[in-house]
């Protein structure tokens, strides 16, 4: 057992536990914030994905007593029901899911991927790696490959994320 | 995941001489191959070394012109670099190819080069396989062979290495350095560091055990036009069937590494002497000796034609 304590959704959380629990476990099992996610468990959907520190990350590919002092913000604390994050309104209006599963790691994906492109952070697609890149469809595509959306409402997550970054 | 104690050193001494001390241990840092690795009871360490409070996460200039990128640094902090971006365009374009946002958020430098294979059947852990079992055998002979090697390969295991980052690396002579339990620091070029299978494997590099990487170096700038182009199943977040890490000079010249064909990045020196009398030729002495599969037959055609599209590019 080891105990750590991280900032989330900007509480101070302390939490007791095995070793072996990933901050998503941490998340879901002790903190009870099911918001995030377990898709596949491996890194391959991004139904899991948290921001930490101003970066998205899998939180199931990490473990919780790695992240002692950390700013961990999930879909709770990007916005709640009736002060929703101008993201989680877009996906509303645009119906950018079906049942829902993988979204809150949509939106927490595509929040902090916007800033990576704010920042100047090249992508695959980027033609030019000495110019900034361009906020275009195609570049959102490349980067949310990394959310995989089974019910297939990508043109719709793409038309939301494309508003919010509008 | 079998369990393990944990503890976190804050500086390369510490960590090479904590890894001594506790056989079985590992270094973690981003740990996004790892922690995979251990869910599946493939990895199965007994101590974790966070080594994320080190540091080592920054890019500084070397003497010589070049660059020394510290160990930590993360995948997408290289790929970001103004340096990288404008000197070593192979190198951001190779790391911008690889995995997601996510994952290279994660993701660092020495991580990178020290993931494990993807090959199906060293995941599979209810079948036999030389890498995560020494001695048992390997299914992938004679088995689903699409994705894996077609050279360097031997009768023990036809897996290939998975990093984009480490083909750019082998073309451009990075070199890295480490520091050994013993508190020796040594400079490994990477054409060294990643071993062929042969009989033994389950042994991927010449790291000794608790050896610890401190940064990867860079020599200076080659110029030229560089170009990765990776071929693979999607056009994102899939491991290369082939991948192709080029600088090409005005004059024709230029260096090749290839990725997804072989248990390290693949390079022939001597081979690039043909690249100016074009892509043929020069895939001909790449991959002179290559064993392909049935399977995978296709990757030697694919190789070619991926180098005739980044020549093709690079007189445009």
């Amino acid at each position: 057992m080891a105990n750590v304590s991280f900032h989330v959704n900007g509480e101070v959380r302390s939490v007791e536990l095995d070793t072996r629990t990933t901050l998503l476990d941490a998340l879901r099992e002790h903190l009870l914030l099911t918001g995030s996610k377990k898709g596949c468990d491996h890194g391959q959907c991004g139904a899991c994905t948290v921001i930490v520190d101003g970066r998205r990350i899998y939180s199931c590919l990490t473990l919780a007593v790695m992240h002692e002092g950390s700013e961990i913000t999930t879909i709770e604390g990007l916005g709640q029901p009736g002060d929703l994050h101008p993201m989680q309104a877009a996906f509303v209006r645009h119906d950018g899911y079906q049942c829902g599963y993988c979204t809150p790691g949509q939106i927490c994906a595509s929040v902090a991927m916007l800033e990576e492109i704010r920042a100047g952070m090249p992508s695959h697609v980027t033609a030019d790696l000495n110019v900034a890149p361009q906020l275009t469809a195609e570049e959102i595509r490349e980067r949310m490959s990394g959310n995989i959306c089974r019910c297939g409402a990508y043109s719709n997550i793409i038309d939301a994320i494309t508003e919010v970054a509008a | 995941m079998r369990a393990f104690t944990y503890e976190r050193v804050r500086t390369p001494a510490q960590a090479a001489a904590a890894a001594a001390l506790t056989p079985g241990a590992k270094f973690i840092a981003g740990g996004t191959n790892l922690l995979d690795l251990m869910k599946l009871q493939i990895e199965t360490p007994s101590h974790l070394i966070d080594v994320n409070g080190i540091g080592l996460d920054e890019i500084e200039p070397t003497n010589d012109g070049g660059l020394r990128i510290g160990a930590l640094v993360r995948n997408t902090d290289l790929a970001s670099d103004a340096r990288v971006r404008r000197d070593y365009g192979v190198l951001a374009r190779a790391l911008l190819a690889g995995a997601t946002g996510q994952l290279r958020n994660k993701a660092t430098t020495a991580g990178n080069l020290l993931q494990r294979t993807r090959c199906a059947y060293f995941y599979d852990t209810a079948q036999p396989c030389n890498k995560r079992q020494p001695g048992t055998g390997c299914s992938a002979i004679g088995g689903v062979t699409r994705q894996l090697a077609v050279i360097g390969s031997s009768e023990a295991c036809i897996a290939t290495h998975p990093s984009d980052m480490a083909v750019a690396m082998r073309a451009l002579d990075a070199v890295v350095e480490t520091i050994t339990p013993a508190g020796t620091a040594r400079n490994i070029p990477i054409a060294d560091f990643h071993r062929l299978p042969g009989d033994t494997p389950h042994i991927e590099t010449v790291l000794e055990d608790g050896e610890f990487i401190t940064a990867v170096t860079l020599p200076s700038p080659l110029g030229g036009r560089q170009f990765y182009r990776k071929v693979r199943d999607r056009a994102s977040y899939a491991f290369a069937l082939v991948s192709v890490a080029a600088v090409v000079q005005p004059d024709g010249t230029g260096r090749v590494a290839l990725g997804g064909v072989a248990h390290k990045p693949w390079r022939v020196e001597a081979a690039e002497t043909d690249l100016p009398r074009g892509a043929k030729p020069a895939m001909a002495a790449i991959l002179d000796g290559a064993r392909p599969t049935h399977d995978n037959a296709f990757k030697v055609t694919l190789a070619e034609r991926a180098l005739a599209a980044v020549l093709v590019e690079a007189r445009s």
